[in-house]
């Protein structure tokens, strides 16, 4: 097996005397795409904050030397009322990482991110072209991998279905590293080909179909846990010989 | 009159530059209050500096930025406790620099005078409102990004803890160079309402700036003329703060946002 892209060892996070996560590690290989599933307060949120170095942490958090990052929160406490248009922030990140302004307009063009929409104030965005504005942003700068905090919370069906569409297809088209924090675990069956569950007994990792279980759910939740294993046809085919690279 | 006060006219209009510029960041990083008690902080230095007959520049920037540090390791924590702490060093900053200004010059170090600079003086203040100016344009990116989110801009490779103190500091150098004329209490005014008058008329960055800086510029040419040739004033800084806030009573009328 090729050297992983992500290898964590021992990751404890602690906020005062509260213990977030304790003792976590797993790797991440190169095309994976990992879904971080468990309860609410479970450290989903903070084990990605933590991966991205936002916030205190003990233990070991190792990225390959070409790993370029991405990273689409939640939730973005970003003032809606900045005078900010959707093209004012995409032309910071290229100034600042000194991108051309080329790879601006063509990662827009890949969201479908019209001119009037770069040109809309940050304010007027819907909350599905503001998601949208959010994974450009990640894409700006070529990352091989992606970090995804539930980036379709509080969007309708239509719109998340789109974004997930769009994220599956960059993914494959680029093979890209995602790792996606979700609390729909359809689309988790759907899209991960390896589930990190964190809870408050030991965390576990491995493919859907082992993990999704639900006796493993019902552990993991404390609770009966229903959701839709949405497999297409030619997926179900494939399903018992899938390898690392599902998504 | 105005070949004696001309190099501090100059000196003026770069301030209102800088000042329009770096109140643009202020205001959308929601710092100006910080930013208010941060000018107050010279008071203590200008007083001391007034007792002991130093220059009060030295004086006042030596209590500026070791406030400003100090306003810096406070923002880095969040909630209540850190707006009292704020609140409370603002009004010790004042009561301070109120106990230990002599009485006779407690009103300049308030409220500034138009002195006749030293060419030395007018250098300084020259080089500080241009690296201000400079300073600003090549961090507006990386200010960009952490005004958005700062952990996004974190995320993309902004160190933002070291920009916070940058902007803090360059926050404070306008402040240095606007005490002058403008006085403790005034200076940080005109950092503070030509972004907010310029802000009620636009929501694009770029007009946003420039109009802050035609606000300011306005104030700082009409109110240094008026003090000087109409009321004959022995300060500018009232004028100025007078009629930039009037420019923002105006700007309520044709709000845009």
């Amino acid at each position: 097996m090729t050297n992983p892209v992500l290898s964590v060892k021992d990751l404890s996070v602690t906020f005062g005397r509260r213990a977030i996560i304790r003792n976590l590690s797993f790797e991440v290989y190169e095309g994976d795409c990992v879904a971080i599933i468990g309860p609410n307060g479970a450290g989903k949120t903070v084990l990605l904050r933590a991966l991205l170095h936002l916030i205190p942490y003990t233990g070991e958090i190792l990225w390959s030397r070409n790993a370029r990052l991405g990273y689409v929160p939640q939730k973005i406490a970003a003032d809606r009322q900045l005078p900010f248009s959707a093209r004012d922030l995409l032309a910071a990140k290229a100034g600042h990482l000194k991108l051309p302004s080329a790879e601006l307009e063509q990662v827009s063009t890949e969201l479908g991110l019209t001119n009037e929409l770069l040109s809309a104030s940050i304010g007027t965005l819907s909350g599905g072209q503001f998601q949208k504005l959010l994974i450009a942003f990640a894409l700006l700068g070529q990352p091989n991998v992606l970090l995804f905090d539930e980036p379709t919370a509080s969007l309708d069906e239509l719109t998340e279905e789109r974004i997930y569409e769009q994220l599956h297809s960059l993914q494959k088209d680029k093979s890209m590293t995602i790792l996606l924090v979700s609390h729909d675990l359809s689309v988790v069956y759907r899209y991960a080909n390896m589930v990190l569950c964190l809870s408050k007994g030991k965390p576990c990792m491995g493919p859907p179909k082992e993990i999704l279980t639900p006796a493993m759910l019902q552990d993991l939740y404390a609770a009966p846990s229903q959701y839709y294993q949405h497999i297409h046809e030619h997926e179900r085919l494939n399903h018992d010989s899938q390898d690392r690279r599902k998504c | 009159m105005l070949r004696e006060q001309g190099p501090l006219l100059v000196l003026a209009l770069f301030f209102a530059l800088a000042a329009g510029m770096v109140g643009c960041i202020a205001l959308m990083k929601r710092m100006l209050l910080a930013g208010d008690v941060i000018s107050h902080l010279a008071l203590p230095g200008l007083g001391l500096a007034f007792l002991f007959t130093v220059n009060p520049v030295m004086g006042g920037g030596a209590t500026l930025f070791l406030g400003t540090f100090l306003v810096w390791q406070l923002q880095k924590k969040t909630g209540l406790a850190t707006e009292a702490a704020i609140g409370v060093i603002f009004a010790a900053a004042l009561a301070i620099g109120a106990a230990v200004t002599p009485r006779e010059d407690l009103v300049e170090s308030l409220f500034g005078e138009l002195p006749k600079i030293s060419p030395v003086g007018f250098l300084l203040g020259m080089v500080a409102v241009l690296f201000v100016i400079f300073s600003v344009f090549l961090l507006k990116d990386q200010l960009s990004l952490t005004i958005f989110s700062p952990d996004l801009a974190a995320a993309t490779g902004v160190n933002v803890s070291r920009l916070d103190l940058d902007f803090l500091l360059l926050f404070s150098l306008t402040v240095l160079v606007g005490m002058r004329f403008m006085g403790a209490l005034l200076a940080s005014a005109l950092i503070i309402v030509p972004a907010a008058t310029a802000r009620q008329l636009t929501n694009k960055l770029s007009h946003f700036v420039l109009l802050a800086e035609a606000t300011s510029l306005l104030s700082v040419t009409a109110g240094f003329l008026l003090s000087v040739f109409v009321f004959k004033f022995s300060t500018a800084g009232p004028t100025i703060a007078i009629l930039s806030s009037m420019l923002f009573g105006l700007s309520l009328l044709r709000k845009t946002r």
